[in-house]
């Protein structure tokens, strides 16, 4: 676990800390929702669509509250940055530089100009998908994460196809056989691999599977004339790693909130109308199920977007993550910027739509009174 | 409470963590060979004068992993003590005061919360000097905006208890409010959290040291050892193993007793709630 | 006569795991037996704790939370239902028994539409098609007196009142033609006005479609309306079973008597109207979002008596406490205490002002610390407004607790080893040390077991006697009313209907809502509530 995600520990969802934990993913959305923040439009003309529209209104501003996130985490990434202590100019040409090359390199990379214009200059090319230009190899920064995300987004797909269906089957698993045994491994297993750093996860399979065995490939490089086949051979391990990574959370989220509802009275009513078995699940207990399960899986596919950088670093493997730590390692700033904001990004878009998922599976906002 | 109580689980989590404990603050007197000492050829196998081998640079790696524990329970438990104090304080003010202060706290921390942890601390990590302070505090400040949500929640759980109007109408003051009537009642799940805290701080700080932004050589820590030996994978030498697993084992530990003590806690409000 | 329902030797434990401690059996009901026939209906009654809705789901071999049959038969028409097996009981279960809860809010499933659960235990097994099953839902919600019948179905459960959700729920029972229906306290969340109505709705239903049915509550009244024979029960045994005449009309045994006569006390008014200690005059409050919920409200009360304020669920009494504490500032008007007005604020009074003034809440559990000693709850108001501490404060707190009839054994206890009564008693100590003139008692009674508020009222009566403190009583119970107030005021919907001496109140003639009030609270008495339904079926034929 590379302490990406804000989803962390064990047993999210027993005990009353873990359950304020649990909602805290999307408690910055219900929170804001009942207190609109300031800026969102409060006029007579809103509150009539609130009242006419609860539905569509929650979800607009839910996506407002998105935009305006992602605008102030590019305040921060860049306003942050440039509030730090010491000179880009010095960082960029080491230690020995004359003032008058300092002085050209300000200027080279537009440092003299007011920090309000380089910001709006940042953003809009941000908008447009134009990052600027490396310090470190002078390519532009839009080009080389093209091809890196892509490289990120095959690597995250593939080990959210892998966990999404795996942790769902095991999280019923352990509800079906809660406190019996199937259950407790469960739970004891899952809790040591919420413990496991990503690398140690990572370099005990590439010694299992690529060094003893010979099985599997490592590095897991990829490349532009790769065929599909050899590129899902190549990152075999990496997802491995990813779908350990974030099985057991997803999995313990899952089985609480099934739980949840399967203590619920309307499960009990059913079970005294003599329903089978199955028809409990499928009709009583899953419709009211789906929502936290989305809501679960959402979120930890926000994390795994960021788990895919300590993956990447180990399996140098040529994704966004490792292009990220590199850029930190040298502090190539541009780049810095551009990955952070790309990863928050994704991170804000992926909560919101765990958001709005739950908004649309409640039915008391789905049919208002 | 008796000792029996505690299950066997929770206890090999404490027997972990005592042992770490141990090698942390006997480092000196415990380690075979110095820190940064090199005795032999680099990546001895397992066995003889160096029982876990030797590392990248031919330094026991006994001795390392146990001056690794000094300074990773050390950097891990600074900033949770500090995130969590921060946290706290800032939640427990922002409950209690509501108002114009919860909103100005809470929109802000989810601000802070909206950009994941890691990628937060790597820009802000690669602009800053590479200091150990700056290290822990960067940790902590980070982690303290998951403590101030946990902290909020739990305190505003109990603020709106009776007993709590009950001392409001009474006339106390601020202060025994929080601390005569609430903090009592939070000390169970809090104490749980502070266990994840501490757990989750130990993998960060891990990974931050694996990627090279932790802690500088040639200081011991254990995500720099797994660093330092990774090279060695490929050539089947399990040295970077040896790290990893002690990261591993401790956070399991930590994690075992939290999941006791949070079975504990909600066992307790299941009792109060059935009566 | 066969018996359609017969319960032998009945016993039911349940195993609880203490953390830290060996698992621990408990047996929650032990020989209870008892037969019903078609058509029939037997009351449970007890108190909470007695066992009644145990029994009650073990006609549909059904344990709640770990509860487990271990002993006795249940026959459903000669049949032991325990010895079904998982798939021999889902035959039973929603087919020929059916079960309604005490909340429908949590037991019907938000993501459907009511029709769909109403009929569905009927599809499910069998018993109609689905034309038939909707036709049969449209006449139950008619007969239960559901607005547009029509479309009722056809919404959502968080679309509907309580007391609506209630009667679904019977819908949902009734459905499937069941042979006997067990009724779980169905009335009990609901405002008196509202369950005269369910209860009329209720046993209207159960007539027209010769059900059987177990009814369970703790109230006797209610019971007495419905049932052919009652049980009473205690602590998971039996006490006495009979006849509702013979139950009420001559009971065999004490518990029975006592239940029997519980809150049968009235208390002459005092007429001494000089002296008056509090005065609310035209308050009106809301709170911040713009809603507001008291309008113009003016009352007052003189030393040392007791003003019941009454009123249903959103009558606004609650709000009027918390304006007279200061918790919620009034938006107009303004309240004097002894002469003197008090700031609106909480923020604003003087230590003084808030000793003189103390509150008693409904749920002593959540009123009290948890991590706090009785020693620490009842002294900590003698330390603060008094500056005693050590012996002389233990002193003191020896005192309250021998004034509440509770002995020093408590004094170092913590309120989760104390019983509900134990609690509130700890919780009137508590309002006692501060030595007030006044007292705001918010339901104080109405989540404990009649005995037991029975002997909450007869405390707080005694010690208005030794210390002539002014009590502010909020209740929804006339029964109270009538047992301890002085001068009652009547809410409803925020405003004032009705004030004055008790005997002016509750005396005829009436306004509209005072009148329904009255006549809505179930006497324990046979046949009141065929009499009750008949002059208003009278009345409205007048109209």
């Amino acid at each position: 676990m590379a302490g990406g995600g804000p989803i962390t520990g064990p047993a999210l969802s027993t005990g009353p800390a873990a359950g304020g934990e649990g909602l805290s993913q999307s408690a910055p959305v219900p929170g804001a929702l009942v207190t609109p923040p300031t800026g969102v439009v409060t006029g007579t003309f809103w509150r009539r669509f609130t009242l006419r529209r609860p539905l569509a209104a929650l979800i607009i501003q839910r996506l407002g509250l998105s935009v305006g996130l992602l605008f102030a985490v590019s305040l921060m990434i860049f306003g942050g940055v440039e509030a730090l202590p010491g000179d880009f100019a010095t960082t960029y040409l080491g230690q020995s530089a004359t003032p008058q090359a300092v002085e050209n390199i300000r200027k080279d990379l537009g440092l003299d100009k007011p920090l309000t214009e380089r910001y709006l200059n940042w953003l809009g090319g941000a908008v447009k998908g134009d990052f600027g230009t490396s310090w470190a190899s002078k390519n532009s920064v839009s080009e080389q994460i093209g091809n890196r995300l892509g490289n990120s987004l095959f690597l995250a797909f593939f080990a959210a196809l892998v966990s999404v269906p795996l942790a769902v089957a095991l999280g019923m698993l352990a509800v079906q056989y809660r406190n019996r045994l199937p259950d407790k491994i469960i739970n004891v297993v899952s809790l040591a691999a919420i413990s496991l750093p990503e690398f140690f996860v990572g370099y005990l399979l590439i010694l299992f599977f690529a060094v003893q065995l010979g099985v599997a490939t490592f590095p897991a490089t990829v490349y532009d004339s790769m065929g599909f086949g050899e590129r899902l051979s190549a990152i075999a391990l990496p997802v491995a790693t990813l779908v350990l990574v974030v099985l057991a959370h997803m999995m313990r989220m899952t089985r609480a909130a099934i739980l949840n509802v399967m203590s619920s009275a309307y499960v009990e009513t059913a079970e005294l109308k003599g329903l089978s078995a199955f028809r409990i699940i499928a009709k009583h207990a899953a419709p009211n199920a789906v929502a936290p399960v989305i809501n679960v899986i959402a979120l930890n596919l926000a994390y795994l977007v960021v788990g895919v950088v300590v993956v990447e670093v180990v399996f140098v493997y040529p994704g966004m993550g490792q292009y990220m730590v590199d850029a930190v390692t040298v502090r190539d700033m541009p780049v810095v910027q551009a990955c952070g904001l790309i990863f928050a990004a994704f991170y804000i878009f992926l909560n919101m739509a765990a958001d709005i998922l739950a908004i649309l599976a409640n039915p008391r906002l789905r049919h208002p009174r | 409470m008796r000792l029996s109580s505690i299950p066997i689980s929770a206890w090999v989590g404490i027997a972990g963590i005592t042992l770490a404990l141990f090698c942390a603050l006997f480092a000196p007197w415990i380690a075979p060979y110095g820190e940064r000492d090199v005795v032999g050829d680099i990546w001895l196998p397992m066995g003889g004068d160096f029982p876990l081998g030797t590392d990248n640079l031919g330094r026991d790696l006994l001795s390392r992993l146990i001056f690794g524990a000094r300074t990773t329970i050390f950097v891990a438990l600074a900033a949770t003590v500090i995130s969590f104090s921060l946290g706290m304080l800032l939640s427990f003010t922002a409950a209690v005061t509501g108002g114009f202060v919860d909103q100005l706290f809470s929109r802000f921390n989810d601000l802070m919360m909206a950009i994941p942890t890691l990628i937060f601390a790597l820009v802000v990590l690669a602009v800053l000097p590479q200091q150990l302070w700056i290290l822990i505090l960067v940790m902590a400040v980070l982690d303290s905006t998951r403590v101030f949500r946990i902290g909020r929640a739990v305190a505003l759980d109990v603020a709106v208890m009776e007993f709590v109007e009950a001392a409001r109408l009474r006339g106390e003051g601020t202060s025994w409010i929080i601390f005569r009537e609430i903090l009592p009642n939070t000390l169970s799940p809090l104490l749980a959290e502070f266990g994840l805290r501490f757990a989750f701080s130990i993998l960060f700080l891990s990974t931050l040291s694996f990627l090279g932004l932790g802690i500088q050589p040639p200081a011991a820590d254990w995500g720099g050892m797994v660093k330092d030996n990774k090279d060695g994978i490929i050539f089947g030498i399990s040295a970077a193993l040896v790290p990893g697993g002690a990261i591993a084992g401790l956070a399991i530990c930590v994690n075992l007793v939290v999941d006791w003590l949070m079975k504990r806690t909600s066992s307790l409000k299941g009792g109060r709630g059935d009566a | 006569m066969p018996d359609l329902l017969s319960v032998k030797n009945l016993k039911i434990e349940a195993t609880s795991y203490p953390p830290g401690e060996p698992p621990k059996t408990v047996t929650l009901v032990e020989n209870v037996s008892f037969d019903l026939q078609k058509g029939k209906v037997l009351g449970l009654i007890g108190e909470s704790g007695a066992g009644k809705s145990t029994i009650g789901l073990s006609a549909l071999a059904y344990g709640r939370g770990g509860a487990v049959i271990t002993g006795g038969q249940v026959l459903l028409n000669g049949k032991d239902i325990l010895t079904l097996g998982r798939d021999g009981v889902r035959t039973i279960r929603g087919c020929k028994v059916c079960y309604v809860a005490q909340s429908a809010a949590a037991a019907f499933n938000p993501a459907h539409k009511l029709g769909e659960q109403v009929i569905e235990a009927a599809l499910r097994h069998k018993i109609m098609s689905r034309p038939e099953a909707e036709k049969r839902a449209l006449y139950l919600f008619k007969v239960l007196g559901l607005p547009n019948p029509e479309t009722f179905g056809d919404r959502y459960p968080h679309q509907v009142s309580g007391g609506q959700l209630q009667r679904a729920m019977t819908a949902m029972a009734l459905c499937p033609n069941p042979e006997l229906i067990v009724f779980d306290e169905p009335t009990t969340a609901l405002d008196v006005t509202t369950q005269i109505d369910v209860l009329a709705a209720i046993k209207h239903a159960i007539e027209e479609t010769h059900t059987a049915a177990l009814y369970i509550t703790h109230d006797l009244a209610v019971v007495a309306q419905i049932s052919d024979d009652i049980m009473v029960l205690r602590h998971g045994k039996t006490v006495e079973y009979g006849t509702t005449k013979q139950i009420i009309e001559a009971p065999n045994q004490d518990y029975t008597r006592a239940l029997v006569s519980v809150r049968q006390t009235k208390r002459e008014e005092a007429r001494d109207q000089s002296n008056t200690l509090l005065k609310i005059e035209h308050v009106s409050a809301g709170y911040a979002n713009g809603f507001k919920v008291l309008h113009d409200v003016s009352m007052h009360l003189p030393k040392g008596q007791t003003l019941a304020i009454v009123g249903e669920s959103g009558s606004g009494k609650s709000t009027l406490a918390r304006v007279i504490t200061g918790l919620l500032p009034p938006s107009d008007g303004k309240i004097t205490f002894d002469g003197k007005e008090l700031p609106r604020a909480l923020s604003g009074r003087t230590k003084d002002e808030l000793r003189r003034v103390q509150m008693i809440y409904q749920m002593a559990d959540t009123a009290m610390n948890p991590r706090q000693t009785v020693r620490d709850i009842i002294g900590r108001p003698i330390s603060f407004y008094y500056g005693l501490h050590g012996a002389k404060k233990t002193e003191r707190v020896r005192q309250l607790l021998d004034q509440i009839e509770m002995g020093d054994r408590f004094l170092d206890r913590y309120p989760a080893e104390l019983s509900g009564g134990q609690k509130q008693r700890v919780a009137i100590a508590r309002a006692l040390a501060a030595k007030p003139e006044l007292i705001l008692c918010d339901e104080p009674t109405s989540a404990l077991d009649p005995l037991v508020a029975e002997g909450i009222l007869n405390l707080l009566l005694k010690l208005q006697e030794e210390t002539a403190v002014s009590y502010v009583f909020i209740t929804h119970d006339i029964a109270i009313v009538r047992a301890i107030a002085d001068s009652v005021a009547v809410m409803h919907r925020g405003k004032l209907v009705r004030f004055g001496p008790k005997s002016k109140v509750l005396s005829p003639p009436f306004d509209d809502y005072t009148d329904l009030l009255l006549k809505s609270v179930p006497e324990m008495e046979l046949g009141w509530l065929e009499r009750v339904l008949t002059t208003r079926r009278m009345e409205s034929a007048g109209n």
